[in-house]
């Protein structure tokens, strides 16, 4: 056996019950990476085995069959055909869903044929014994060649047996289930002899699979694509006629090994409650009712363990700073680390509270009946009946909705998806709306009951839905894929999920953002600091100095002289000079460089745009203690009282406070949300994109709305 | 009638026999997932927009667009 460490691989359909074998196996051990070069996630763990030894255990994406369908499932077919490497695995368990076996089986014999040593683990035995099935597992067994081990992976039953299986020498069978064609044999001779592929069906996929041939070096692929050529081999051509190859003897196979067949009787639950929840009436109900449910909990449960981990970071800041010595290093930590550190934190209770329904909805079955109510719809802008969920999500936050598009299998829908969910308007974008909708629109009631400060703040949300929609249109036209979409999707049994997966799943999305757009956010957010707290020369050690001879003749408390060099620090820092650089680029929008330094500063996230407007505006006495609304209505009234210096009259008129709302329902104005389309696109092409298309639309817009307007 | 009828032309509850398939790269995918020549096939419901539908082959509940569907042709 190569290497220390037994390499085993879990290979399995989708939904038979892959992830809960693999939970149960390596517990809390899991380690989440990725498969070289490729955008896939791979999950793997240690698990203890009864020699005493331990086995990583790798979890490979679900399929159906050898043959990708996806780019996911590429990287089972490269696993499986890249032997005698370093990370071949040693052993492989196919997982099958014993309640139907036909499927799995088509899968083992097409792994078994690759010639590596195989496991058959035949799950869900609770259900077997539930639907009245029985099967002769000596007579499956030796028919295959491998071992056979009935478990439930739910409860653990039979992991044991599978454990010691995993330790028994692997042998690999002869079996050739399938026979390669006669025109096949030729080419297939020719590329055992030349690459050293010591298995007939393996030579048989390098020629039927070029796409997954990634691991050999370009000379070996090259000869590969010249034999095919010569033989006039064509990929694909045969698949289907494999295929059935395949289904008749395991057809063949199971009537001798079936004791005693289901009558389908025990789905019955599962039919009654396709009734309700696919029926033209009560499935939206119900199906909305969820969404809500799930926003809700996004929007307003969240809020509680969000605002606590809020005032946790802001206290530990000010701690900071006042107990560490004064000093650039003391800065750093106290008003960079620490508001950054918490700036990643604070997404934890929505992205924990997302995938614990994202998981219930796949576990229960109930996520394929979302895409059979929604596929229709959706489908003709582009998305996928999946997308339902992370656009909703969206409106409470874009970064768990985003983590939530790796449902989507489909690459090009998925990427829509992704591109265009910030533009749902997310809660962060509220204490903007509120503030500046309370600037401009007068509170009265239209028509009796309506509020117009109300029926704005629904316009803005119901904008950003427009946008996002119409935007997923013209994204469909322009990027253009090879691969067709289709739906052909399982609709599984609805079953009570198993809480633990859901735990695990929880565990593992707040994991990969707390350490992978981590990293990024933090990033960002020291830069954006340094750009706050820094200005050439010595302007900004001087600002109390030239604040305190402004302001000889006034007679100021300490909390306004204190905020006046505040503003004036923040106007000479190197982010008061961008915001100045960028005045004639955002003058046509109806800005001046005051709301360009909050631009800038936002860009860490947009609620900081309320956060500067009260610095730089200078307010008197904004304390902690008083609550938001009587903050927001002081930074109100001082931005009601900002005097435009060239027309003399008000700074923020209707026309300059639509054009800053057009612009913040638009605009990327949120590292976070870049940070994580980076890292479910593993690449900075689609985060750029997403930036540029953003920033495009809602400067345009907003320059629309000001032109217009005034 | 004969081979000319295919799945999306079923009535919800109907029961027909897989013939073949009218588009090769589908028809592979399809296979896949139990979906062969000569098994039965059931039209349950379609959902509540008219697409897609959801069928049963070889034990297992599909669901497919309607266009899928029609790529496969049924006997009765």
């Amino acid at each position: 056996m190569a290497g220390p460490k037994l390499k085993v691989a879990l290979v399995g359909n989708p939904n038979s019950g892959k992830s809960s074998l693999f939970n149960h196996l390596t517990g809390l051990n899991q380690k989440i990476g990725n498969f070289p070069g490729v955008t896939v996630e791979k999950r793997s763990g240690a698990c203890a085995l009864p020699n005493g030894k331990a086995a990583e255990i790798i979890d490979l994406p679900g399929i159906y069959s050898i043959y990708p369908r996806s780019l996911d499932e590429r990287i089972v077919s490269e696993v499986l055909l890249d032997h005698h490497s370093p990370k071949t695995p040693d052993k492989i368990i196919v997982i099958a869903d014993a309640t139907n076996l036909k499927r799995g089986l088509l899968l083992l014999t097409q792994i078994v044929d690759v010639g590596l040593p195989v496991i058959l683990a035949l799950n869900m035995m609770d259900l077997v014994a539930k639907a009245g099935i029985s099967y002769d597992f000596h007579t499956l067994s030796k028919k295959l060649g491998v071992p056979v081990v009935p478990i439930n992976a739910r409860n653990g039953v039979g992991l044991d047996e599978l454990k010691k299986q995993m330790v028994e020498d692997g042998h690999v069978t002869s079996k050739n289930f399938f026979s390669v064609w006669d025109e096949a044999k030729a080419p297939v001779k020719e590329i055992r002899s030349k690459l050293e592929v010591d298995n007939d069906y393996e030579a048989y996929l390098f020629l039927e699979q070029p796409q997954s041939l990634s691991f050999l070096d370009t000379g070996k692929k090259i000869q590969v694509d010249e034999i095919r050529k010569r033989f006039e081999f064509f990929p694909g051509k045969f698949q289907g006629a494999e295929t059935i190859q395949r289904y008749s003897f395991i057809q063949d196979l199971l009537n001798e090994v079936t004791l005693k067949s289901s009558d389908q009787t025990w789905k019955e639950n599962s039919r009654r409650l396709d009734k309700v929840l696919t029926h033209k009436v009560w499935g939206y109900l119900i199906f909305f009712g969820l969404l809500f449910l799930i926003f809700q909990s996004v929007f307003a449960w969240a809020q509680v363990p969000m605002d606590f981990i809020d005032g946790q970071f802001a206290n530990l800041s000010k701690y900071l700073s006042q107990v560490l010595p004064a000093g650039p290093l003391s800065s750093l930590v106290a008003k960079g680390v620490v508001p950054g550190l918490g700036g990643i934190i604070i997404f934890v209770p929505q992205i924990a509270i997302l995938f614990a329904f994202i998981s219930i909805l796949e576990e229960s079955g109930y996520m394929a009946r979302v895409v059979f109510l929604m596929d229709k719809i959706m489908r003709k802008f582009g998305l996928n009946g999946k997308s339902v969920v992370p656009l909703m999500s969206g409106v409470a936050c874009a970064i768990p909705a985003i983590m939530a598009t790796r449902t989507i299998d489909n690459w090009k829908e998925r990427t829509i998806t992704i591109l265009v969910t910030p533009l749902m308007s997310c809660s962060a974008r509220l204490p903007i709306f509120t503030i500046l909708i309370a600037l401009i629109v007068p509170s009265q009631t239209a028509l009796g009951f309506f509020n117009l400060q109300g029926l704005a703040l629904m316009g803005l949300y119901l904008l950003g839905f427009v946008a996002a929609i119409a935007s997923a249109y013209v994204m469909k036209l322009l990027i253009n894929v090879k691969e067709r979409s289709y739906l052909i999707m399982e609709m599984p049994t609805y079953r009570i999920p198993k809480w633990s997966n859901v735990g695990f799943t929880i565990l593992e999305k707040t994991k990969a953002f707390v350490f992978e757009a981590g990293k990024i956010i933090m990033a960002i957010a020291i830069i954006l600091w340094v750009l706050a707290s820094y200005g050439p020369g010595d302007t900004l050690s001087r600002a109390e100095e030239v604040v305190a001879q402004q302001t000889s003749n006034m007679r100021l408390t300490e909390q306004g002289f204190e905020d006046r060099v505040a503003a004036y620090k923040l106007e000479h820092s190197y982010a008061g000079i961008i915001g100045k650089a960028i005045e004639p680029a955002i003058k046509p929008l109806g800005y001046d460089w005051k709301i360009g330094i909050a631009l800038i500063t936002s860009f860490a996230a947009r609620e900081v745009f309320v956060g500067t407007m009260a610095t730089i505006y200078s307010i008197g006495s904004v304390d902690e203690e008083e609550d938001a609304s009587v903050k927001a209505k002081t930074i109100k009234e001082r931005m009601k009282a900002e005097v435009n210096e060239e027309t003399g009259g008000p700074r923020f008129t209707p026309a300059v406070g639509l054009s800053l709302l057009v612009f913040y329902t638009f605009a990327m104005q949120c590292m976070s949300t870049l940070a994580v389309v980076y890292r479910e696109t593993r690449g900075w092409k689609w985060p750029l994109i997403q930036l540029t298309y953003m920033t495009v639309l809602a400067y345009v817009s907003a320059f629309a709305v000001f032109q217009i307007l005034s | 009638m004969g081979l000319s009828r295919n799945v999306a032309q079923m009535q919800p509850g109907e029961v027909g026999v897989v013939a073949g398939f009218t588009d090769d790269h589908l028809s592979v995918k399809l296979m896949e997932m139990g979906c062969l020549p000569g098994v039965t096939v059931r039209f349950n419901f379609t959902a509540p927009l008219g697409d897609p539908v959801c069928i049963s082959v070889s034990g297992y509940e599909l669901s497919l667009r309607l266009e899928e569907a029609a790529t496969i042709s049924i006997l009765n």
